[in-house]
């Protein structure tokens, strides 16, 4: 009961029911299956690059050049769409994803051979590749009458009832779990973030470790990339402008904690579900969307502070190289 | 000494003559890159060596300058204030607000320093009384602050200022001497002193290095920090002062990204991120450099997303040039 209790998991579920509960009972619409699948559906992407980006954090990193990634190769693959309508979206599909791992291996070979902070290396990349999007579209938009059918189409289909964007997300999240809780890489990662000079006698490579981590996040940002654009049918420099903030919100909201080793798959899901809860809810009990943005930093030092109370660790290490690590 | 050296910290010898580590030194590093970008710029468009053009210059990091001077110290000390832009966007709403409720110059200036401190404060508060680290507290306050902007304004924005209080964002002293200009110099002498010459700037340093033996040595450690993040929203607030008076207008929108270029301002002038080193007189040049790099590029018609390349390769490349030319030498070693 006193383990049920001090599950993190378990807490962010029941908000989210509360919010579900308090907007229902004004508006019995909203909990309708219909209405809630279709939230799911929009949080979809955010779930995605949550988790991506829960498997850089774990490792003590931090990977501010998601949305700058997604943006990027959100306008290779648009621009590549309208040129060859012809290719097939599975090979477009696994270009992005390509494309999105390679953005994240510069990160990533970074970090491991040259040892820069993380936070520095994507603070710059966050700029090169937002950068890069303008040079390569000339700051042209492609729009909906550019891309193809198919492209378009692809994520709006249903199986089993469900939209495929929302399959992607399943798909992407049952992988990672399976990946971060079965194979010796993806237990490596929660080691170097609980321990780097434990995790280095037990024969840890860490630089190569963080490296991986970045790959992933890399990976699903590319993936994003393709499913963002074909979901909001326009490529442009501004696409998820800022949105690596929302990312990491949903990583902390979810119980992630921000010092390494410690986050579950479960928890940056339901972080990730409980901004898209929020934010559907908002214009349905009438608030205007500009709250959004106060109420999403308001849950982020509630859960912040919730979160610090369970583990009463030094939370700055994030910037701290592990000391005595070679 | 095997001890030493297998955990990557070694000691040395002797230690390098002063004239040679005033020549290696980060620092003559960046003078040496200012040079060249000022150099390059002055072949590359006729329009540069102009003194309008120069005081041109000013405008485009004296705001971000200021508060690059006090997040310095806060990454010092190794924390860091992802907020400050969204300090500014709040400051600027607010003193917008009191300018529909008819506020003179001086009172407008008031609110906008004012919200900067009790910004920063709230920031301070939060990681010294509550213990949480500084990175997520800042990027929940990010959104928090600005959220406020965008619940007070919407998509609407202000506008109206007075012509005296222009003068802050658009006058001059002195010929092509800006205002702000002025301002920045005097801010970075008292931050110089500030940090080099008194005993804050001694424990700031203590604390950076080793917060533990920091504290166990008599130093407040927890105070230092909510003073700094105190002083990052002061400065933030003088930053939203000057920048609304040089745009005359608000809108929630305002000064977006800034933090990021502040943060870059701060690691390009050599301030360690892991903390514990850093110099006011690196981060001055380094501020001079971005402003030279936008501004020559500017000249040239590069539009600024194309510029923000330049930022962000600037800032690794500076940073990994280092690593790299060390790990050559201990290779051949």
């Amino acid at each position: 009961m006193n383990r049920l209790l001090r599950n993190r998991e378990l807490w962010l579920a029941l908000a989210i029911l509360a919010v579900l509960v308090l907007v229902t009972t004004r508006f019995p619409r909203f909990a309708q299956p219909s209405n809630l699948l279709t939230i799911f559906n929009d949080t979809s992407i955010l779930m995605m690059l949550a988790l991506g980006q829960m498997a850089v954090i774990l490792t003590r990193s931090i990977d501010l050049s998601m949305a700058s990634n997604l943006a990027l190769t959100g306008m290779i693959v648009a621009m590549t769409n309208a040129a060859f309508p012809a290719i097939p979206i599975p090979l477009l599909i696994a270009g992005c994803v390509v494309v999105g791992a390679a953005l994240g291996a510069f990160n990533g070979i970074l970090v491991w051979k040259l040892d820069i902070p993380p936070i520095v290396v994507t603070l710059g990349t966050l700029t090169i590749f937002r950068g890069l999007v303008f040079v390569i579209s000339g700051g042209a938009w492609v729009n909906a009458a550019q891309m193809s059918e198919d492209f378009i189409q692809l994520q709006r289909g249903y199986f089993l009832g469900l939209p495929v964007l929302s399959w992607f997300a399943i798909v992407v999240a049952v992988l990672f779990y399976l990946f971060m809780t079965r194979t010796q890489q993806g237990r490596a990662i929660y080691a170097i973030g609980v321990n780097p000079v434990a995790a280095v006698y037990t024969g840890i490579n860490v630089g190569r470790t963080k490296f991986l981590a970045f790959v992933i996040s890399g990976a699903i940002s590319g993936l994003a990339g393709y499913l963002w654009i074909s979901r909001y049918v326009i490529a442009s420099v501004e696409v998820a402008s800022g949105y690596e903030l929302t990312i990491i919100a949903a990583c902390v909201i979810g119980g992630v904690s921000i010092a390494g080793g410690s986050g579950t798959v479960a928890g940056a899901l339901l972080g990730a579900l409980f901004l898209g809860v929020v934010n559907n809810a908002l214009p349905v009990i009438g608030v205007s969307p500009f709250w959004q943005m106060a109420i999403s930093g308001a849950a982020i030092l509630l859960a912040v502070v919730l979160n610090a109370r369970g583990e009463r660790r030094k939370g700055r290490v994030i910037l701290k190289k592990a000391e005595g690590v070679a | 000494m095997t001890d030493l050296a297998s955990t990557g910290r070694r000691l040395p010898d002797r230690l390098d003559n002063p004239l040679k580590s005033a020549v290696m030194s980060w620092e003559s590093l960046l003078v040496l890159v200012a040079l060249g970008i000022f150099i390059a710029n002055s072949f590359a468009s006729p329009y540069f060596l102009n003194a309008w053009s120069l005081s041109d210059l000013t405008f485009n990091f004296a705001e971000k300058g200021l508060i690059a001077l006090a997040m310095a110290l806060v990454i010092i000390t190794g924390e860091i204030d992802l907020s400050v832009a969204s300090i500014i966007a709040l400051a600027s709403t607010l003193m917008g607000l009191a300018l529909q409720y008819g506020a003179d110059t001086p009172t407008l200036v008031a609110v906008g320093v004012g919200v900067g401190i009790l910004c920063g404060a709230f920031n301070g508060w939060l990681v010294t009384g509550l213990k949480l680290p500084s990175i997520v507290v800042t990027i929940g306050t990010m959104s928090l602050f600005r959220g406020v902007a965008f619940i007070i304004l919407g998509d609407q924005s202000f506008k109206g200022y007075p012509k005296d209080f222009a003068w802050f964002g658009q006058g001059y002293v002195w010929w092509v001497i800006s205002f702000e200009l002025v301002l920045f110099l005097v801010a970075a002498v008292v931050f110089y002193i500030l940090l080099h010459r008194t005993n804050f700037g001694r424990r700031v340093y203590a604390i950076g290095n080793n917060p533990t033996a920091a504290q166990f040595s008599g130093v407040r450690v927890d105070r230092i920090k909510f003073v700094l993040f105190c002083l990052t929203g002061l400065m933030s607030g003088i930053a939203a002062v000057l920048l609304t008076a040089r745009l005359g207008s608000t809108r929630p929108s305002i000064a977006q990204g800034f933090e990021l270029d502040v943060i870059t301002m701060v690691v390009l002038g050599g301030v360690s991120i892991l903390g514990g080193a850093g110099s006011i007189i690196g981060v001055v040049l380094a501020a001079l450099i971005i402003g030279l790099v936008t501004l020559g590029l500017g000249l040239l018609n590069v539009p600024g997303i194309v510029m923000s390349i330049f930022t962000g390769t600037l800032l690794i490349v500076v940073i990994a040039l280092p690593i790299l030319w060390r790990m050559m030498r201990e290779r051949r070693a």
